[in-house]
């Protein structure tokens, strides 16, 4: 069986520089993706880590840094830190950020998905919330209600 | 907006998303098999859900596979859902502080 691939996409009134900067930039990233941070230097073989913005020993998805274009193409690795050793639990996860017109199209393609996987269930969920709250908070400086409060387990 | 609710105001395009929500990436042959639509006709529909961003179409070879993208649907529902949930968690921090006070 393929591995399930998801492709979001989502029009932000914004510039490039601005949502790389809200995806990578834990000052942002706490606002709008349940007080998390992306934690890493973003250059190609780094490590990153998607773990809670007070408490860092609270790791949800690690991985590594594929490909590293500031401020237009990221790639990384993903998986649960207990899976990270386990090639078949292994995603990959790829934002394009392309100027169009006024604003900005975002890209997320999260492939290599394990096929009914608890990961696969939790990122359908997770993505359209993350990708519709970050549009908000930098379209309008707000972020959604319910994307400010830590749920426990948002991916897995 | 308009957009979105237009494309999802046709019960053909929400089978399409149907078949996309059940399995992601097909081809335009593949969305075809079983319905009861010409190649034409889910063609068009196909082009005013990608118009709309609720679906999204990627090319792998010579094939072209189209994903659905629930990001809108997300975005309208967030418009006025999320100012209930506002108020729901408003309305329990209030009747925390309420219950907290009449203990005193």
């Amino acid at each position: 069986m393929s591995r399930p691939i998801f492709i979001y996409v989502t029009y932000i009134n914004s510039t490039p520089g601005r949502v790389w900067q809200a995806l990578t930039d834990p000052a942002f990233t706490r606002k709008y993706w349940v007080n998390h941070r992306n934690a890493s230097d973003w250059k190609v073989g780094s490590e990153w880590r998607h773990e809670d913005y007070d408490d860092a020993s609270l790791v949800d998805i690690v991985g590594h840094v594929v490909e590293s274009s500031p401020p237009s193409h990221l790639v990384l690795t993903w998986a649960s830190p207990k899976d990270a050793k386990d090639p078949d639990k292994v995603s990959r996860v790829s934002f394009d950020i392309e100027a169009r017109g006024d604003g900005v199209r975002l890209t997320v393609t999260h492939s290599e998905l394990e096929p009914d996987s608890p990961m696969l269930s939790g990122i359908s969920r997770g993505w359209p919330l993350v990708l519709s709250s970050l549009k908000t908070l930098l379209e309008t400086g707000e972020p959604l209600p319910g994307t400010l409060v830590k749920k426990a387990k948002q991916w897995s | 907006m308009d957009a979105v609710f237009k494309a999802l105001a046709d019960a053909s395009r929400r089978q399409l998303l149907d078949r996309l929500h059940v399995e992601n990436g097909q081809t335009l042959g593949e969305l075809c098999k079983g319905l009861d639509m010409t190649r034409q006709a889910v063609t068009k529909h196909l082009a005013i859900l990608e118009g709309a961003n609720l679906v999204v179409a990627r090319r792998r070879g010579r094939e072209k596979l189209h994903y659905i993208n629930p990001v809108p649907i997300n975005e309208i529902a967030e418009r006025w859902i999320g100012k209930y949930e506002r108020h729901r968690l408003k309305a329990l921090s209030e009747l925390k502080r309420a219950l907290e006070g009449s203990n005193e």
